[in-house]
């Protein structure tokens, strides 16, 4: 066993395929930080808002005033010369913090691709993605054939957690049984031609989508995995990111998952790519001016256990942090405990209302607030049905107004929230003062149950 | 590419370019087994909007025409006469400030027509200095409208007799120069708003998609907006003293100096906001004009299956206006008196506003802001 261990650990394979990931990383990262400037979405979403959601323990991590858009410039170019394989180590190094301190600025935009980017970064910082086709390997003159099997598996695994449990995670009673959210969402798709006013506005419609989506995302990973199905399974991948990207707004991540398994197919389709990518090279004559250095190809690449290490304790931490959520009380989707950073995506359509009400408990006079004059729309619509995001509001509002010398502050919430469809429901303990709480792991029992059950995940 | 491969290869570039053809195409001449969203704004906009606008138009008109008359011979019954065209104009301006699209919106409509409370001393001194611009100086928002008014008929002395002789009075020409200003203004941005409503009608209507921009959602927006902004917050939130720590502030009712219209100013805004909900013509008494198929209450029943959410919805508008009719005619005094029904009145809109910005969004999946972010 230990041996077969250790075997596992020491085989070598083409290195092609981490060149073709890197590239199409890198390229994507920078295309995806170019259309998040040019949408003005720096501004709007981070130098506008005067107060930012910071996650539990970054309070620390905020956006940097106009400096914002240098932190963005700075994970563009980082992203690029990955891209290139650049000062590989170093580049990927800046990407990650760069990108993952955007993330942490506001959870406002929390998304799971984000994450996804991420934790693939952070993964690249251990992998020899630039043993091959890179500027790194012009640079020192080598270029390395064979790179070790497990850290192409590791980003195999990775993308096979994904998928994985987004399908585990859509075996709930909404989704299977009642085809919740997505019959509102399909419906509402009424303006896409042809397809719109018709099959969009069917029930059954619906529940082939739900089924579909939970059969496709748990078996993938292993349609992609067999070489008997993986060019079947790779016009799945399109066929349903394509299908995503018509119906839903979610930006890059149809196209980060799409070229992200190309990773599963055998190095000689890979060797392929760079083959193109190497005549493109030529054609804006960069190939002949690299041919001219002499490149000596060297076997293989030695990574060092310490990176090995790293990444099988992060597949672990990743198997096991989805399941965090099964150790709190009460409905999942409603109280959303564990719910982020478990691959849980598009499974609730939940809309809130919370109104903020700051108390003198000495006279007991009170004054509603206006969510307008501190939070921006986008802001205000991810709050109100955000347990985490309206306790941190209301000490901020607490705080805010203890400055401004009012005595004796109490915030008390009125929060109505309606979850897939169901009638809205009064979602937290409006005689509860929100200063008195404090945000932590622990279970919000502050929270009023879900009058109804969901079954499931 | 192996050969094995290649069938799926071309499978795919098929799907792909079936998809990015799709995405340009026209709209679909097919069965249509669905809810036709288009009739709502045709209802809306041909039953509801324009003549509520034609309307205001015309009673804009008339407003002006008394107070031509009052300025050529200041007598008691002229002043009544603008005063009671007033009302009128005022009561219909109720059904018209809820669309705060397109011109309307370009040109601050409503800002202009009806931000309150008026500032005096702002009035005072564009009087007195005779050197004011109504149309682009946004500080003017406060001294002009149906507010300014408000001051200009009802505020400027105590009794009608009074008025009269303060505008007799040679030395307050500058009174009635502004007066006349005040009501142009009005005019003129009304028609401004009437034409590009009569204009744009066509355009409008066929815009009938599920985006940010298109006329139902900015309709379902502003008709919310409205509703918590323009009949919530102002014209009960505020003066019953809610935002401000319990200190009321009654100056700030709608038609303060008139002194007895804001209830019936609420009634109408009321009245609107669930003739709009419900799709039921302007002007339409009571059950037989409700176009039952063609409002945001019929495509919610259509989206939901069922109709609790909009029944709900209409049972607390009723329940609001009960409220609203248990108070005296003049906010003022209500407040000063027994604000506590104030706040049951905010309280019960409030629960109108929950409904309509939790449930009913969710099952329109209209998007609540014009901001785009992704989502996953």
């Amino acid at each position: 066993m230990k041996n077969t261990i250790a075997n596992y650990f020491d085989r070598q394979t083409n290195a092609a395929p981490l060149a073709v990931f890197r590239v199409f990383f890198g390229v994507l990262m920078c295309v995806s930080i170019v259309r998040f400037w040019s949408k003005d979405w720096i501004q709007s979403l981070y130098v506008d808002p005067s107060f930012h959601f910071s996650y539990y323990g970054f309070e620390w991590v905020k956006p940097l005033g106009v400096y914002t858009y240098v932190l963005f410039l700075i994970c563009g170019i980082s992203a690029f010369f990955v891209a290139i394989g650049y000062k590989y180590r170093i580049s990927i190094l800046v990407f990650f913090l760069s990108f993952t301190y955007i993330e942490l600025m506001d959870k406002t935009t929390y998304l799971n691709h984000y994450y996804f980017v991420s934790v693939i970064s952070f993964m690249m910082l251990f992998i020899p993605c630039n043993a091959q086709f890179s500027i790194d390997a012009v640079i020192r003159r080598k270029t390395y054939k064979m790179v070790p099997n497990w850290t192409i598996d590791s980003l195999k695994l990775m993308l096979g957690i994904v998928y994985f449990y987004a399908g585990l995670t859509k075996i709930n009673s909404d989704w299977l049984l009642k085809a919740m959210p997505l019959k509102l969402w399909l419906k509402s798709k009424y303006d896409l031609p042809f397809i719109g006013q018709t099959i969009m506005q069917q029930e059954w419609f619906s529940f082939f989508m739900s089924w579909g989506g939970m059969f496709y995302d748990l078996s993938i990973p292993f349609l992609l995995l067999f070489k008997r199905t993986r060019s079947f399974a790779f016009v799945l991948v399109v066929a349903f990111h394509v299908t995503t990207r018509i119906l839903f707004p979610i930006g890059m991540f149809p196209y980060i998952m799409i070229l992200s398994t190309i990773i599963f197919f055998e190095s000689n389709v890979h060797q392929r790519i760079l083959y193109f990518m190497r005549k493109i090279l030529c054609f804006f004559k960069i190939k002949q001016q690299v041919s001219r250095i002499p490149i000596l190809e060297v076997d293989r690449f030695i990574v060092s256990n310490f990176s090995r290490v790293t990444i099988v304790a992060l597949m672990m931490v990743q198997l096991l942090l989805p399941w965090r959520s099964l150790a709190y009380p009460g409905e999942l989707f409603w109280n959303e405990q564990g719910y982020r950073f478990s691959w849980r995506v598009m499974l609730m359509e939940k809309k809130g209302s919370s109104v903020f009400k700051i108390v003198n408990t000495k006279t007991n006079s009170f004054f509603y607030i206006n969510n307008n004059d501190f939070l921006t729309p986008v802001q205000q619509k991810q709050m109100s049905f955000q347990p985490d995001m309206i306790l941190q509001y209301g000490h901020y509002l607490g705080s805010h107004f203890k400055s401004q010398g009012h005595q004796n502050v109490a915030v008390f919430v009125e929060s109505y929230v309606s979850l897939n469809g169901r009638l809205s429901q009064q979602f937290i303990d409006p005689t509860v003062n929100l200063m008195k709480l404090k945000d932590s792991f622990k279970n919000k029992d502050w929270i009023k149950p879900l009058n109804d059950e969901i079954k499931g995940f | 590419m192996t050969n094995k491969q290649t069938p799926y290869f071309y499978l795919l570039m098929a799907f792909l370019i079936s998809f990015s053809c799709s995405d340009s195409s026209g709209s679909s001449d097919g069965p249509v087994d669905n809810f036709d969203r288009q009739s709502i704004l045709e209802n809306v906009t041909d039953n509801i909007i324009l003549p509520a606008i034609e309307d205001f138009s015309l009673k804009t008109e008339q407003l002006e025409a008394s107070v031509i008359l009052f300025s050529n011979t200041i007598n008691l019954d002229n002043l009544e006469a603008v005063q009671q065209s007033w009302v009128e104009a005022y009561k219909t301006w109720q059904h018209v400030e809820m669309f705060n699209i397109a011109k309307a919106e370009e040109v601050y409509f409503i800002q202009k027509m009806n931000t309150y409370p008026a500032s005096i001393s702002k009035i005072e001194n564009n009087i007195s200095t005779g050197n004011y611009d109504l149309e682009t100086n946004n500080n003017n928002w406060v001294a002009q409208g149906f507010p300014a008014l408000d001051y200009l008929l009802f505020g400027l002395e105590d009794t009608n007799v009074g008025t009269v002789e303060f505008y007799q009075n040679p030395n307050n020409i500058a009174y009635l120069n502004y007066l006349q200003d005040v009501v142009s203004q009005i005019l003129a941005t009304t028609q401004l708003v009437h034409q590009d409503w009569i204009l744009n009608r066509d355009v409008f209507v066929s815009s009938s998609e599920n985006s940010a921009t298109s006329s139902l959602n900015m309709l379902t927006n502003d008709f919310i907006y409205y509703f918590e902004k323009g009949l919530r917050t102002n014209k009960f939130g505020i003066p019953a003293g809610v935002f401000s720590a319990n200190n009321t502030r009654p100056a700030n009712v709608e038609a303060y100096y008139h002194k007895t219209l804001s209830k019936a100013l609420s009634l109408e805004a009321l009245d609107a906001v669930e003739g709009f909900f419900k799709g039921q013509a302007y002007n339409s008494t009571g059950t037989g004009a409700v176009l039952s198929t063609a409002s945001l209450k019929s495509y919610l029943d259509y989206m939901t299956e069922n109709s609790t959410i909009s029944t709900t919805i209409i049972t607390k508008f009723t329940d609001s206006e009960q409220l609203i009719n248990i108070l005296e005619d003049n906010f003022f005094s209500q407040v000063t008196t027994n604000n506590n029904h104030m706040v049951d009145v905010f309280d019960k809109l409030q629960e109108v506003v929950v409904l309509l910005k939790t449930d009913m969004l969710s099952a329109l999946s209209i998007s609540v802001d014009y901001i785009d972010a992704d989502g996953d």
